[in-house]
């Protein structure tokens, strides 16, 4: 094919042309970007890579030094330098690959000729609202005003099925069904507005508002770095779809965002929203340094708030001042510094989060609170009834005490555990605690079950072994979460003759036996079987022992004992803390039939009765509540009701979300963004020094007052930034091109008195997103056709001034909802945990620790709209991928819009879209009770609401034909096919038929059009 | 200005897509709507690299064993590392441990003609050592695997930058026919567990999506969503996509809209690429002379496999091709594994040397080899049998072909390889350089992003290598 060109040339070609330059030079339209693109840079606002110590961002100052002198172009400095012939005195300096335009040296001239005075940036500028007259659309009257100003007319009103098509892709991200078609064929009088009211309270308005939010917010389902683990952010997702939902006002969904825990009545949903301060990056490296991420978080979350709320490019200063707008470093640093109390571990592994509950869950969460209070309530108690058989234990007691002398703690050695689910360490004193790898668990690779392995030396002519299961934690001596465990079998060997040889034990007694788990399970040989164990549940609340008398004494103290303790009930029914000893006593080794008591009991016990204080008294009676066969029962509830709240907490969703700590970091001004230099000044939270803003004395600025700023009338730009942004949703491209900045180097509105109405009109109604959607989308500008004419094609090629509408691909989400809801395959159901859709195998090959595979969902869970997709962000779903949905590791405010071959691919061959169009077959052949013409006719109406041509139905026709002639041939062709996807092929229908069909179906679901809102 | 929706729609009508003309949002498109297809446009700088392929050693491969022999770090094996070298400098998993020196684990040798001094682990490579250039005196800014690579490939440690692939693939454009310009292939060391990496490796950043490197798999479809559905033969997926574009040149005649145009030709080009790329990737065919001098079998999946690969897209004009071959982060077993990576790699990136010289694509191919980062001179104990640390203050690498000086060794460490002391080059150095032989001014090439100028040897200055250059 075509050889290719390189054509990278200079900066000074690309406004070549241009039109002619105005009568009347305006600084922010004319003059700024011609400054700001060629000459800031070393005359800008940064003082440190400032050239010649001039400033032409300022008046008095470009005047001061004479660069400038006012109504005389030819004796100013800066004139003389754009026209010099003299390549040592011209400006821009050669090396610079910049040049100025003969249009741009004109525009300056003349801008000095008529008096060079200066704007303020045009965004920086506080909004100013035109009058409009009364009874007109404002939006209209604006959009032709200036239409009228250059000479183009508005197009007519697009029809019904085009309008009624726009309005769902924009409002839902859904194609209308045929009865909506019929419902809304005649959008005259007062229908139109019926029909945007009635879409904006559909469920799946929030999630379609939702789509471009996500994206600036850079919501994803996993951490971002390296590993690229998963964090628990969806609810924060639902949170969105639901603001959007209600229509929450947007100043309080932005404070709710970055203060939701800060606010005055902090609640769950405020809570949820404030989950965006954890949204950001992070790592679970080794060898990360926590300064490094420390500074890498701070600067993500400015460029956040500057990305996604202000339309400002922060991400310069953090380097040095930028050099095109007013933002210094100290502004940026002082913007990070409003998050420096965000609680978070700045490496490894993000905490849960929050439990989030809906009402449901809520009552849920009630019910079994309160029977635990109960419970608990009831074992707590005073029982006098029991005073007596308290007395007889205390006696038991305390002579199992004076005889535990003869116990000596063994030293282990070591402490493993086999498959490393739970981690164990010994401390000085002989303890082996086990924790349960949380990593393993989240991963779904801790099975519950695990073996421990201790080895210790045994003293001379042990005769006996005493395990202690140790009550430190709460729920109970076991990790299982009602504090149970289950010891499937304990073995001693010991190492002889290159041979591990078992030390033989005669028999097994404990302290406390569970109605089914005695302790002789424990030497029964059967180390692998569920419920064949020794279990405490009933007696979980206090130390409980297992004693083992050996075959005969061991005489070899210098041998290692190993010890191995197998734990094969799931659930990780492992012993919480463990302590070993050895007696060498004379056999019998018998457990006492009550536990022994622990260490401060056993003091108690040893004080004579009538010395005992209050508090000791109290503690008795405490500890024989736990042992009191009595009890038994309740005790038994008490740790079933405990594992109940402890697996649904577990099972509940969560979020991470803000958690505001007292000590917050110190945040420095780090010198040309460099971690490892920690001479800058440090600095406390504040507001940019640029922009208008509140003074506060006498306290510290917090999250809230950022967020109270962010949407307060005098911040100029956020409104503008919002209106700019939705405008864009509408009408395909923002007033303001670059949507990411609102700055020097962003362009001026093409229409800016539109855009400040609409900022003017969104905070003056009190931040209503719905009110200015219903002005946008009910205006003629919106209802215009998307065709276009030669002449307005020549006059405005790109459609910036609206004098008609633009017709644009479908967003990456939307093109899979769109097949789905056409196939019939769609689930609506809104909310809920990320889901997987088929993805080709192996595509996660490349990540590790873990390593993954991603499981495709059953069910439901193929077939839900694209904004649910699992956002993996170093792999983000291929599908997804190739139509530009963005990874999410940095605000996006502006999808490219390609137009590539993987999209074919994808369209083609992802099973989705082939099991969407197998199943768009079925329904045309099922649904559609007609000859084949009449059934592509339909087929036709489904996908793109329109009758198709005479052309398009032959055309169509033809392949029906070409491919069933082909499958009657080759009918395991068509079986093969129909296999694609999950559903089931409905057995009442012809095969071959149905697979021609589907390629019919793959067609449309093909087609430009299909995917292309106009 | 022109805004990308022209561009789009031009390269739309004229190239479709892939392999399309691409513009630097400054260029003239008038110019371009004149200057004629097939004939070169105006390049800055005389092209002596049509291509690129870069052989990335995901993990940080150890300088010190393999390219950079130190006797002085030999003879002070075991004693303390002078705190001079260390102290105030960024270390990762040896932060705040004992530091000491250890000695190269393996033997060096002289190779060529111009006695390169290289490991024994690498005899192949020490035989084309008259063909490439050593670098020494490599250095970079990140040391973690994640912003390393990220630094490596975009210029820069903050995500959503486009990869130099996409860059190159951008400013020229490609010459392959019914392939990817920017193709990027993996394989995996047969040791232990790999450092992961991330899609974003090969993103277009806020480049047009089409200049995104596409991921040729070893395993599955070599091209995601290549394969047509079960029971669809070529012909009837061809009957398809041929009802798809007929539909939609009809419907372009109510509405005229020049992405329906683009849209036709993806279809084409999709079509196309269900042919060629299996073509591709099908290596059978070559001969055994050919599969023994990289030391592959077909259908492998190994390093060896994806340089021959490399070669055959060489031949088919694609013009960025990036290889990773992973699991090189020696932390321990240094001396265990590294010499089995070595191996893996060793007598391919010399037979891709051999091979790409008897084809006479030598000369218009840049060959780059290199990690992320490079490994401390000190030994690292902590995570069982010694091995090495991340390290950004010195690392080293190679390049052969397209205009660089051939049998030369270049800059150099301190006598413990701690730091580069002589020719220091960075990461950006080494993009400007590549980029010159490119045909491309590093400084010029640029796409406004946020209002800035955008480029991928950043802001703060880079130099082209030129000693290196013939």
């Amino acid at each position: 094919m075509r050889k290719s060109l390189l054509l990278i040339t200079l900066s000074s070609l690309a406004s070549a042309a241009g039109p002619p330059v105005p009568a009347r030079i305006e600084f922010n339209r004319d003059v700024r970007p011609i400054l700001s693109d060629n000459c800031f840079y070393c005359h800008g606002p940064d003082k440190g890579h400032r050239e010649g110590d001039l400033r032409l961002d300022l008046r008095d100052e470009a005047l001061k030094a004479g660069a400038i002198t006012p109504r005389k172009a030819a004796d100013s400095e800066l004139v003389n330098r754009i026209l010099t012939d003299d390549e040592d005195d011209l400006m821009p300096p050669p090396d610079s690959h910049k040049k100025l335009t003969p249009r741009q040296k004109e525009i300056l001239q003349k801008w000095i000729e008529q008096g060079a005075s200066y704007q303020q940036h045009w965004s920086y500028e506080k909004p100013v609202k035109a009058a409009i007259p009364a009874g007109r659309n404002p939006i209209d009257h604006l959009v032709q005003k200036r239409l009228a100003e250059i000479g183009l007319r508005p197009s007519p009103q697009a029809d019904a099925r085009t309008l009624v098509r726009r309005l769902h892709f924009d409002l839902l991200g859904l194609p209308p069904k045929p009865s909506d078609m019929a419902t809304w064929s005649d959008l005259s009088g007062k229908k139109y507005d019926e029909l945007v009211s009635t879409l904006m309270k559909s469920p799946h308005y929030g999630e379609r508002m939702a789509v471009a939010w996500l994206d600036q917010v850079r919501y994803a389902d996993t951490i971002g770095y390296h590993s690229d683990n998963p964090h628990n952010v969806w609810p924060y997702r639902d949170y969105v779809i639901r603001s959007f939902n209600t229509n929450k006002r947007f100043d309080r969904f932005t404070i709710e965002q970055i203060a939701g825990d800060l606010m005055p009545g902090a609640n769950q949903e405020t809570r949820v929203g404030s989950a965006f301060n954890r949204l950001l990056l992070s790592t679970e490296e080794g060898g990360a340094q926590a300064k490094d991420y420390e500074q890498r978080m701070l600067t993500d979350r400015v460029r956040a708030i500057g990305n996604a709320w202000m339309g400002q490019t922060t991400g310069c200063a953090q380097c040095h001042d930028h050099k095109f707008d007013p933002i210094t470093m100290r502004d940026f640093y002082q913007l990070g510094a409003f998050f420096a109390d965000i609680k978070e571990p700045i490496l490894g592994r993000r905490e849960p989060g929050m439990m989030v509950l809906d009402a449901e869950g809520e009552k849920k969460q009630a019910d079994i609170s309160g029977r635990l209070a109960a419970l608990q309530a009831e074992f707590a108690r005073p029982r006098p009834e029991l005073a007596a058989a308290q007395s007889a234990w205390e006696r038991k007691a305390l002579e199992a005490v004076m005889s535990n002398g003869a116990w000596l703690p063994l030293k282990p050695l070591t402490a493993t555990s086999l498959k490393k689910n739970v981690n164990l360490k010994a401390d000085k004193d002989g303890i082996v605690r086990g924790v349960i790898d949380k990593k393993r668990d989240e991963r779904k690779q801790n099975d519950g079950t695990d073996t421990y392995m201790i080895t210790a030396r045994l003293p001379k002519g042990a005769t006996g072994i005493r395990l202690d299961a140790l009550k430190e934690k709460s729920p109970g001596i076991g990790l299982a979460s009602n504090g149970n465990f289950a010891l499937s079998e304990a073995t001693l060997t010991v190492a002889r003759n290159q041979k591990q040889e078992k030390l033989p034990v005669l028999l097994a007694s404990a302290t406390f036996e569970q109605r089914g788990f005695p302790a002789k399970n424990t030497i029964d040989g059967i180390s692998d079987q569920k419920l064949n164990g020794w279990a405490v549940l009933g007696a979980t609340g206090a130390d409980q022992s297992l004693y083992l008398e050996l075959a005969s004494p061991h005489d070899d103290e210098k041998a290692v004992v190993t010890f191995t303790l197998s734990f094969a009930h799931d659930g990780n029914h492992e012993i919480a803390s463990l302590r070993l000893s050895a007696t060498t006593a004379r056999p019998p080794v018998r457990a006492p039939d009550i536990a022994l008591p622990d260490r401060e009991v056993a003091a108690i016990l040893r004080t004579p009765a009538d010395k005992r204080s209050d508090p000791q008294r109290k503690k008795l009676a405490e500890a024989y509540r736990q042992i009191a066969p009595e009890l038994a029962a309740l005790r038994t509830k008490l740790a079933m009701t405990e594992k109940e709240k402890a697996d649904f907490e577990a099972a509940a969703p969560k979020c991470i979300v803000s958690v505001s700590d007292t000590s917050k970091r110190t945040v420095r001004i780090l010198p040309r963004g460099n971690w490892m230099d920690e001479s800058g000044e440090v600095v406390k939270a504040a507001l940019p020094g640029y922009l208008p803003k509140p003074k506060v004395e006498g306290r510290d600025l917090t999250r809230l007052d950022l967020a109270q700023w962010l949407v307060s009338k005098d911040n100029p730009l956020t409104a503008r930034n919002v209106m700019n942004r939705l405008w864009k949703q509408f009408f395909g491209t923002g007033l303001s091109k670059v949507l990411d900045d609102l700055g020097a180097q962003g362009e001026p509105p093409v229409n800016p008195a539109l855009l400040d109405w609409l900022a003017c009109e969104f905070m003056d109604s009190g931040w209503d997103l719905q009110h200015m959607i219903r002005l946008i989308v009910t205006s003629h500008a919106y209802r215009q056709v998307s065709t276009s004419t030669r002449e307005l094609t020549a006059a405005d090629p790109y459609n910036r001034e609206c004098a008609r509408q633009s017709a644009f691909r479908l967003d990456a989400e939307l093109v899979r909802d769109n097949a789905l809801s056409i196939a019939g395959l769609l689930v609506p159901k809104v909310g809920g945990p990320s889901v997987k859709p088929y993805q080709p195998e192996k595509y996660w090959e490349n990540l590790n620790f873990p390593t993954r595979e991603w499981q495709n969902d059953s069910g439901e869970g193929l077939y839900r709209r694209g904004l649910y997709t699992w956002w993996q962000r170093t792999f983000l779903h291929p599908s997804l991928l190739a139509f530009d949905a963005p990874s999410r590791e940095e605000c996006t405010a502006e999808r490219n819009r390609s137009n590539i071959p993987q999209q074919a691919l994808v369209l083609l061959n992802d099973p989705t879209y082939v099991e969407a169009a197998r199943t768009f077959a079925a329904r045309i052949l099922t649904e559609c009770n007609n000859d084949n013409a009449g059934r592509i006719e339909w087929a036709v109406q489904q996908a793109l609401q329109r009758q198709p041509t005479a052309e398009e139905s032959k055309t169509l026709s033809m392949l029906y034909n070409r491919q069933l002639a082909d499958y009657q041939k080759e009918p395991a062709a068509a079986e093969a096919l129909l296999k694609t996807g999950a559903t089931p092929v409905s057995p009442g229908l012809n095969k071959p038929e149905l697979a021609a069909m589907t390629h019919v179906a793959r067609v449309l679901l093909n087609l430009h059009e299909t995917i292309t809102r106009s | 200005m022109y805004s990308a929706e022209t561009r789009r729609s031009f390269l739309g009508r004229s190239a479709c897509g892939l392999g399309s003309v691409a513009l630097a949002s400054m260029v003239n498109p008038g110019m371009l709507l004149a200057a004629p297809h097939g004939v070169p446009g105006t390049l800055p700088l005389p092209q002596k690299a049509k291509r690129v392929i870069w052989l990335t050693m995901a993990g940080g491969p150890s300088q010190l064993e393999l390219f950079d022999y130190k006797p002085k770090l030999a003879e002070m094996d075991g004693k303390p590392m002078p705190e001079s070298f260390t102290k105030g400098q960024q270390l990762a998993q040896l932060q705040g441990q004992k530091l000491v020196c250890k000695g190269p684990m393996f033997r060096f040798q002289k190779y060529g003609k111009i006695r390169m001094e290289l490991s024994e682990l690498l005899p192949h490579l020490g035989g084309v050592a008259d063909d490439i250039c050593l670098v020494r005196s490599m250095t970079t800014d990140a040391i973690n695997h994640d912003p390393a690579h990220m630094f490596m490939n975009t210029g820069a440690q903050i995500a959503g930058r486009p990869s130099m692939g996409a860059w190159v693939t951008y400013g020229l454009g490609s010459e392959a026919e019914n392939l990817p310009g920017f193709v990027v292939l993996m394989s995996t060391g047969k040791g232990r567990t790999p450092q992961p990496i991330a899609a974003r490796q090969w993103s277009s950043g806020f480049l047009p999506s089409r200049f995104q490197g596409v991921q040729l798999r070893s395993q599955g479809d070599p091209v995601l969503y290549l394969t047509s559905p079960a029971g669809v033969t070529r012909e009837r997926q061809g009957a398809d996509v041929q009802t798809v574009n007929k539909l939609n040149q009809q419907h372009a005649r109510i509405c005229d809209d020049p992405e329906i145009a683009t849209r036709v030709a993806q279809y084409e080009m999709a079509f196309q690429m269900q042919a060629s790329v299996p073509d591709l990737v099908d290596i059978s065919g070559e001969g055994a002379r050919t599969l023994e001098l990289y030391g592959c079998t077909p259908g492998d999946g190994s390093f060896a496999s994806n340089c021959l690969l490399a070669r055959r897209l060489a031949e088919r004009g694609t013009r960025f091709i990036q290889l990773y071959h992973r699991d090189w982060d020696h932390h321990s077993l240094l001396r265990e594994e590294l010499p089995l990576r070595a191996k893996e790699v060793d007598q391919a990136c010399a037979a891709l040397i051999t091979d790409l010289k008897q084809r006479g694509l030598f000369e218009d191919t840049l060959i780059v080899f290199s990690g992320e980062f490079g490994r401390t001179p000190m030994a690292q104990g902590n995570k069982g049998p010694v091995g090495r640390d991340h390290h950004n203050k010195a690392m080293s690498m190679w390049l052969a072909g397209a205009g660089i000086r051939r049998g030369v060794t270049f800059g150099a460490t301190d006598d413990l390889g701690y730091a580069a002391v002589e020719d220091v080059v960075t990461v950006h150095d080494l993009h400007a350089t590549m980029l010159h032989q490119l045909g491309i001014r590093h400084d010029a090439f640029s796409f406004k992003f946020q209002g800035l100028d955008a480029r991928l040897t950043g802001v703060e200055g880079a130099r082209v290598i030129r000693k290196i250059l013939a």
